[in-house]
């Protein structure tokens, strides 16, 4: 067995004196796992950091062996966000949810590409929070548990959708909503609008709307909870947009 | 029956689970010691077992040493106001190996990795809090790894000593002595050119 892919470094884990067994996201083959030797060396270590984008080979006796990875052209976003707390714990939150959500070996072209906007757009900090939020969005869809966020579930009406239904993950209508507002999850406006541009509490409203399914139907039936990286980032973004009102 | 004895396969069993030895190399070892047997392999378990029972791991930095507090911690010469935190023991040895620093230590335990299922409770924060707040450390270096892992680390030790009044410092990020530009990644580069500084 042997193939080539795009991937982006999700985590390393050490084995042995000098190799890791390192988990990609690949555009092809979805997150998938091989062993790299040498991976404590000077030019190996960048690539293997959350988030390096990379040219993939997977060797393997059989296709269900571990295999190995050769790594190529590593394109290292991580170096960009050392120094950004907020940024950092994106990055570490994206990559930790991929990991712990997505099945293995199962491919999922679009969060690939979603995960590549999303280290190209790092560094902006009015875009990377809605390119996110549009990620994790995906995924749920790529599960199979997409929300319906295209009209109201009681109206129909496809206009001033502002609340979800933490129930059947349909979008409801604020004058649908009003009787309700106590029960139903707050839809801010840029999860449904071709914008990108957001504010830290809309990208937080989004994260908790995001957040409710992620936890309830992926990873509450298998009796996890969602990753510490995540809950981290919610609470540093929290702070972050606490920051902003009150110098505003 | 094998043609190696059952104590001496123990031996080599044991050895080759040793970091930077496999079975073959664990052979080896153990033919030395057998053949050394007065000059090596009797002091060798000897200091192993002495090792074994008087090393004790110090309750204040979390430093190896046969006193607890270490004898690091007990060294009024040292410059008690700087703390200065490393990931492990080893890092601990890597700066003293260096004699640049004479303040004291604390010892993480590990950084926070979400592959490895380490967090915050896993690691040796509370007591740095601790002992961050005491009024003599003015100053806490953050000596972690310049990885995404480190770094998370060191912001997330940065919000838990907010209330703390020191100043917070890290090591610098950037072109190692001897470095040629030439030869190092993109990454480096960056930190260098952003950490850059006015002769």
């Amino acid at each position: 067995m042997d193939w080539r892919d795009r991937g982006i470094t999700l985590g390393a884990r050490a084995f042995g004196e000098g190799s890791a067994i390192v988990t990609l996201l690949t555009r092809e083959h979805g997150r998938h796992l091989g062993l790299v030797r040498g991976a404590k060396s000077k030019n190996m270590a960048p690539a293997l950091q959350a988030g390096s984008e990379v040219d993939a080979r997977w060797r393997a006796r059989l296709g269900e062996h571990l295999g190995s990875y050769t790594l190529e052209g590593g394109r290292v976003h991580a170096h960009q966000v050392l120094s950004k707390p907020l940024e950092l714990a994106a990055l570490t939150s994206i990559s930790a949810l991929a990991e712990a959500a997505l099945p293995e070996r199962e491919p999922h072209p679009a969060l690939f590409d979603g995960f590549h906007v999303f280290l190209e757009h790092l560094e902006d900090g009015d875009v990377w929070p809605s390119i996110l939020v549009k990620w994790e969005l995906g995924l749920l869809r790529e599960l199979g548990f997409g929300l319906d966020l295209d009209a109201c579930a009681v109206s129909g009406v496809n206009e001033n959708l502002t609340h979800v239904s933490p129930r059947t993950g349909r979008a409801v209508s604020a004058l649908e909503a009003e009787p309700y507002l106590d029960r139903l999850l707050e839809l801010p406006g840029f999860m449904i609008r071709e914008t990108n541009h957001v504010t830290k509490s809309e990208a937080l409203a989004g994260l908790r709307l995001t957040g409710y399914f992620l936890e309830r139907r992926i990873f509450a039936p298998h009796d996890r909870s969602l990753p510490e990286a995540r809950q981290s980032l919610m609470e540093r973004l929290g702070r972050s947009a606490d920051e902003t009102q009150r110098i505003g | 029956m094998g043609p190696i004895s059952s104590e001496l396969q123990r031996v080599i069993d044991l050895l080759a689970k040793l970091p930077g030895l496999g079975p073959r190399s664990a052979r080896r070892v153990a033919l030395h010691l057998i053949k050394r047997k007065d000059t090596a392999l009797t002091s060798l378990a000897a200091a192993l077992e002495d090792a074994a029972a008087a090393i004790v791991t110090c309750e204040t930095c979390g430093n190896l040493d046969t006193q607890d507090p270490c004898r690091i911690c007990t060294d009024t010469r040292r410059d008690a106001s700087t703390l200065c935190v490393v990931e492990e023991v080893g890092d601990l040895w890597a700066l003293e190996r260096a004699a640049v620093f004479k303040g004291s230590y604390h010892i993480l335990g590990g950084t926070l990795s979400a592959l490895e299922g380490v967090g915050p409770q896993n690691l040796n924060i509370g007591p740095l809090v601790a002992r961050a707040s005491a009024p003599v450390v003015t100053e806490v270096i953050l000596a972690l790894d310049a990885t995404v892992d480190g770094q998370a680390t060191a912001h997330l030790i940065m919000d838990r000593l907010d209330g703390a009044d020191v100043k917070i410092t890290h090591l610098a990020h950037g072109v190692p002595v001897g470095g040629e530009l030439d030869y190092l990644d993109e990454g480096t580069l960056a930190a260098a050119l952003n950490a850059r500084h006015t002769y």
